[in-house]
């Protein structure tokens, strides 16, 4: 009679958590993106075997605990500055892989000036940039990306462009940047938008060795709790809606 | 034999980065301190001892990237004047929060606002009382000549290090421009990478599997350990307090009257002295070289036997209200000066100080 502890060995395994990521409970909302993006960079620094040349630089937004969930060096920057701490630490230690995790509010609103002039001088780290259309972690305001008629709790009539503005599509600025090395939009509500992520990650982590400029990933996220909807229809919502305005795919390779 | 230059104050200030062994400096520029840029981007620095030396988009981006150097254990530097250092006290304060070591100089210009480009020592508030947000205290040490701006330097990066705090130089634009001898100390190594992981084992360099992650932050959400936290930060400032004071008595012995004086005051308070003394009035000079710590006891006793203090400064009087508070009404405390780029001459001085005979 077989009991689990004949099959709980290393020979059977086809799946586990990766170890970089630590014990501790993510802080995210169930359903976020924040988990899985988190657990296929750190399955790529395992997978690269390179835990000890990595240093991670977290937000000021939903993430800003992302030092808790990532065993590896990492700093916690001020609002938006994320890009000037990762433009010092690639600076003073070239051969280390240096990233940034940022959400929307922090990369593209208060931190646009360090995220552009970084990206222009083609700073060599890794930024890692989350939209979700929405501060989250304030109880979702209006960010730069949210789009048009989105509602939030600061565009509680939905996104006015007369009264707030365009949103953002900070991305396609960030391609035309002579600096930048490697552009590409993403997504992870999907298994297969997940490997496909994934493979865009180790894109990022084997072009920013050759020293050629910035590499930026944005990642296309849900946010349930801030967009005040259902999972399913978050995700809905984000396929039929949110990703006409920020259609996913590469927008800048290496040739 | 030393080597002796005919430098700016500002020039002498950025030969001794390089000669401290400064990992990196980041600035942009802001008159009246652009020769600290000028000169390191000139002498190539990378070349003598591979110091970074990089031009950014904002004096916030500068200061957050002496947070990212600082944060792996890396030697850091920025220099501006008044309005720019205005904008790097949020990440002042965030260095204090994660207790990072760098060094900040501030040649300092008249505001409030733009102001003028003309010199002025009127941000003695802003880098005394914390000027950022949060309970936190910078060590900071006022240069009153050429030398000193470059003597300074190794002070201030030693003391970053030894209690793991950002500090400031407290110029302003007549230390930072005039030229005078410097005779310049010699050139210290830098660090290489493992010599910063062994000394500083809190640096982000990376993971090794003989440790657990290092983290730099300055956020805690639970009160109490918050409140632990700040109180830690209290008692490194208590012991900078007990350790790090530096001033300098001039002629203060058999003083009737003495002048309470720091950076460029102090050099022409030097010069009343002298005229006073020529007149046979005893007049002496505390010259305060480390703003904060602030030298209440030494002031306190000195208070017990002169007829009045005399406080000059380049500002409406901000430093005078920490005299006050060191001399407890055992003798009187006068003011003079002067703001908005305007600088007193020695004769104007005397003839206050005569006018309270």
């Amino acid at each position: 009679m077989l009991t689990y502890k004949d099959i709980i060995k290393p020979e059977n395994l086809v799946y586990r958590r990766t170890p970089l990521l630590t014990e501790k409970t993510l802080s995210y909302c169930p359903g976020c993106g924040h988990g899985t993006i988190h657990r296929i960079i750190m399955e790529v620094v395992e997978e690269m075997g390179i835990q000890e040349d990595v240093i991670g630089i977290a937000p000021v937004g939903c993430s800003v605990l992302a030092y808790e969930f990532m065993d590896i060096d990492m700093q916690q920057a001020a609002h938006g500055r994320a890009a000037s701490l990762a433009t010092a630490l690639s600076r003073l230690m070239p051969n280390k892989y240096i990233f940034t995790y940022q959400g929307d509010g922090d990369l593209a609103a208060i931190g646009t000036a360090e995220t552009i002039h970084a990206c222009s001088r083609g700073e060599n780290f890794i930024i890692f940039f989350i939209n979700n259309g929405i501060y989250g972690m304030t109880g979702g305001q209006m960010a730069p990306t949210t789009i048009e008629n989105m509602i939030t709790s600061t565009t509680p009539y939905g996104r006015n462009s007369q009264l707030n503005g365009y949103s953002l599509n900070i991305t396609e600025l960030i391609a035309q940047l002579k600096g930048t090395f490697y552009v590409t939009r993403q997504a992870v509500h999907t298994p297969n938008l997940v490997r496909k992520a994934k493979k865009a990650v180790r894109n990022a982590f084997e072009y920013i060795k050759l020293k050629k400029g910035t590499c930026f990933i944005e990642f296309v996220s849900n946010c349930n709790t801030g967009w005040k909807k259902r999972p399913l229809d978050a995700i809905k919502w984000l396929d039929e809606v949110f990703l006409k305005e920020y259609p996913l795919g590469d927008l800048k390779v290496p040739k | 034999m030393k080597e002796i230059r005919l430098m700016k104050g500002n020039e002498a200030f950025a030969e001794a980065l390089i000669r401290a062994g400064t990992d990196a400096y980041f600035g942009y520029p802001i008159t009246p301190q652009n020769e600290v840029l000028e000169y390191l981007t000139e002498v190539e620095p990378h070349k003598r001892t591979g110091m970074i030396v990089l031009q950014v988009e904002s004096e916030i981006s500068a200061i957050n990237m002496c947070y990212g150097g600082a944060g792996a254990g890396f030697k850091v530097a920025t220099s501006s004047s008044s309005p720019g250092i205005s904008l790097m006290m949020e990440g002042i304060s965030y260095m204090a929060g994660a207790e990072l070591p760098a060094l900040i100089l501030n040649v300092s210009r008249g505001g409030p606002g733009l102001g003028t480009i003309q010199p002025s020592q009127s941000d003695y508030f802003q880098a005394v009382k914390g000027g950022g947000h949060g309970d936190y205290k910078l060590f900071v040490i006022a240069p009153a000549s050429v030398q000193e701006m470059a003597d300074f330097v190794p002070i201030a990066f030693d003391v970053a290090f030894k209690y793991r705090t950002p500090t400031m130089i407290l110029s302003d634009g007549i230390i930072g421009q005039m030229m005078e001898k410097v005779v310049l100390f010699d050139q210290m190594p830098r660090k290489t990478l493992e010599q910063i992981e062994k000394d500083y084992p809190w640096a982000t360099t990376g993971k090794k599997n003989y440790r657990q992650r290092n983290i730099i932050t300055s956020l805690d959400l639970d009160p109490i350990r918050q409140e632990k936290h700040v109180l830690k930060l209290q008692e490194k400032y208590k012991k900078i307090e007990e350790n790090e004071l530096r001033y300098e008595e001039i002629e203060t012995d058999d003083a009737e009257f003495i002048l309470v004086a720091y950076g460029s005051s102090a050099r022409i308070c030097l010069k009343v002295v002298k005229l006073a003394r020529k007149e046979g009035l005893k007049v002496g000079l505390l010259r305060l070289i480390t703003l904060f710590p602030f030298p209440y006891k030494k002031l306190e006793e000195l208070s017990k036997k002169v007829a009045f203090f005399l406080v000059t400064e380049l500002s409406t009087g901000q430093m005078v209200e920490d005299v006050i508070l060191a001399v407890k009404n055992n003798a009187p405390v006068y003011f003079y000066g002067r703001t908005g780029g305007a600088i007193y001459t020695p004769n104007e001085i005397l003839d206050f100080l005569k006018s309270k005979l």
